[in-house]
């Protein structure tokens, strides 16, 4: 064990999605080998033995694969190191003596919940719409019968790492879902698997993506930046190719 | 409209839009910067001039700059419209934002400095466009050279000593300088932006738009701003 470490806490609480929030001030005692959750349980207990209600947060794997752990920690999701979610975050990256400002996501499309847990059903409703393959039921089809190459599959496999976790959102100044929407869209899209519906599932997604109020891309490249999985801004130029093809054939 | 409507209204279409215009104005600032280079062969305005009269008497010029005129109309009508749709898609702000660790400031600023270019733009028009294509509020003067192939006097419009006038009010000057650097940030984010929104973004090729987009926004207004400080230093005349 590390040796402790004292931290100034600036934590946004809000008792649900029409409630006006406030920050609220704690100080917490940790040490450099907790995780941020970790801390985040350990303010929690604290609240819980002082009678308060403890913080709502959003957790689930807590190794950086289920897409949840959704805080804004000093102006940056998932927190100031690159390449992580919340959950593989660690105290280390921070001084003791530290004021941490944790936010949830903001986005008209995320409303908040609780505390720091937003909710992200909009992300479900883009998939509904498109992000799909149809597919006959019966016997498994042999390996190999659908011919792909090393280099598709890969990128594509890329492109599939996108955990859904909304960190493009949050990052981006218009509160834009394309680097998601992306994501899945060239996955499916370069599988073999994904051609009957490619180019209506473009658009669906991208105008169910409209619906749901997120914003425009202006290519800034924070999403991208920002992504745990460190989707590549490509797969964005690939959407918009995918995009105005379906609609050059009359979709 | 019916099928081309998505233009105007999904959020990928309104993108095309600003980089279709946008690359259309990035070719416009090229061709306008070539011209406006004539004064640096300080022959008195003379190439200027005779550049100035064929662009303002090709048929084929004449009818890109209704072209010109409707692609700034709708990259500023779509751009600002943009940049408050988007705006309103975060109601609530964040209490701290870290945008300097994942973004640069211009690329987050496009409605600033495209804002600051259209008020420089409204100024610029007012001093050289208007002046010339209308007569107002004041004629441009005139002058003759020998034409170089035939020897006999010609009478051309001197546009050239019109910039020398507008360019001797150190205000201007400067204003014109702001204005170049708020168009250098413009497309510092604008032409690499451009090709990503178009498709056209593989890591084979993009190094390659990224190193053109970055000298293209440096080149171009470094020349547009050195007229004005040039020809106010005397160096031009």
């Amino acid at each position: 064990m590390g040796q402790s470490m004292r931290i100034n806490l600036q934590v946004w609480r809000q008792r649900n999605e029409k409630a006006q929030g406030q920050f609220e001030t704690y100080n917490v005692e940790t040490n450099p080998d907790m995780s941020f959750l970790e801390m985040f349980d350990v303010l929690n207990e604290q609240l819980i033995e002082e009678g308060k209600e403890p913080v709502a947060f959003d957790h689930d794997c807590r190794e950086g694969i289920c897409g949840m752990c959704s805080m804004v920690i000093n102006g940056r999701p998932h927190g100031p190191k690159q390449g992580i979610t919340t959950c593989q975050l660690h105290m280390r990256s921070f001084q003791n003596g530290d004021t941490i400002v944790v936010e949830p996501w903001r986005a008209n499309a995320f409303p908040v919940v609780k505390d720091l847990s937003v909710n992200r059903s909009a992300f479900d409703r883009i998939i509904s719409a498109g992000g799909f393959v149809s597919v006959n039921t019966g016997n498994a089809v042999d390996a190999n019968s659908v011919l792909i190459s090393k280099e598709v599959a890969d990128e594509a496999f890329e492109a599939a790492t996108c955990i859904g976790c909304g960190a493009c959102v949050s990052a981006c100044k218009n509160a834009s879902a394309m680097l998601f929407v992306g994501a899945k869209v060239s996955q499916l899209s370069m599988l073999p698997q994904g051609q009957p519906e490619r180019e209506t599932r473009v658009v669906a997604m991208v105008n169910q993506m409209d619906a749901e109020g997120f914003g425009a891309c202006t290519n800034t490249g924070a999403c991208a930046a920002e992504c745990p999985k460190q989707i590549p801004l490509s797969v964005i130029a690939n959407l918009n190719r995918e995009f105005y093809k379906a609609k050059l054939n009359g979709k | 409209m019916g099928v081309m409507s998505f233009l105007f209204s999904s959020s990928l279409g309104r993108k095309l839009v600003m980089a279709v215009t946008g690359v259309s104005l990035i070719a416009f600032l090229l061709v306008h910067c070539l011209i406006n280079a004539t004064v640096f062969f300080n022959d008195g305005g003379k190439t200027f001039n005779y550049a100035a009269r064929f662009m303002a008497e090709n048929w084929l010029i004449r009818t890109t700059e209704i072209f010109l005129f409707l692609g700034f109309i709708i990259h500023i009508g779509q751009g600002l419209w943009l940049v408050f749709d988007n705006r309103a898609k975060r109601k609530a702000k964040y209490a701290k934002s870290a945008g300097s660790a994942n973004s640069k400031w211009y690329s987050r600023s496009m409605g600033l400095l495209g804002t600051l270019i259209l008020i420089f733009l409204v100024l610029h028009l007012k001093h050289f466009w208007v002046v010339s294509r209308f007569g107002m509020p004041h004629h441009l003067g005139e002058v003759q050279y020998v034409a170089s192939h035939t020897g006999s006097q010609e009478v051309l419009e001197n546009l050239f000593v019109e910039m020398v006038n507008v360019f001797a009010n150190p205000i201007a000057v400067i204003v014109y300088v702001l204005g170049c650097f708020s168009l250098a940030y413009h497309l510092l984010h604008g032409f690499t932006s451009a090709f990503q929104t178009l498709g056209i973004n593989h890591k084979s090729y993009t190094p390659l738009i990224s190193s053109l987009g970055t000298a293209f926004s440096i080149i171009i207004p470094i020349v547009f701003a050195a007229i004005p400080v040039v020809m106010h230093l005397g160096i031009i005349k």
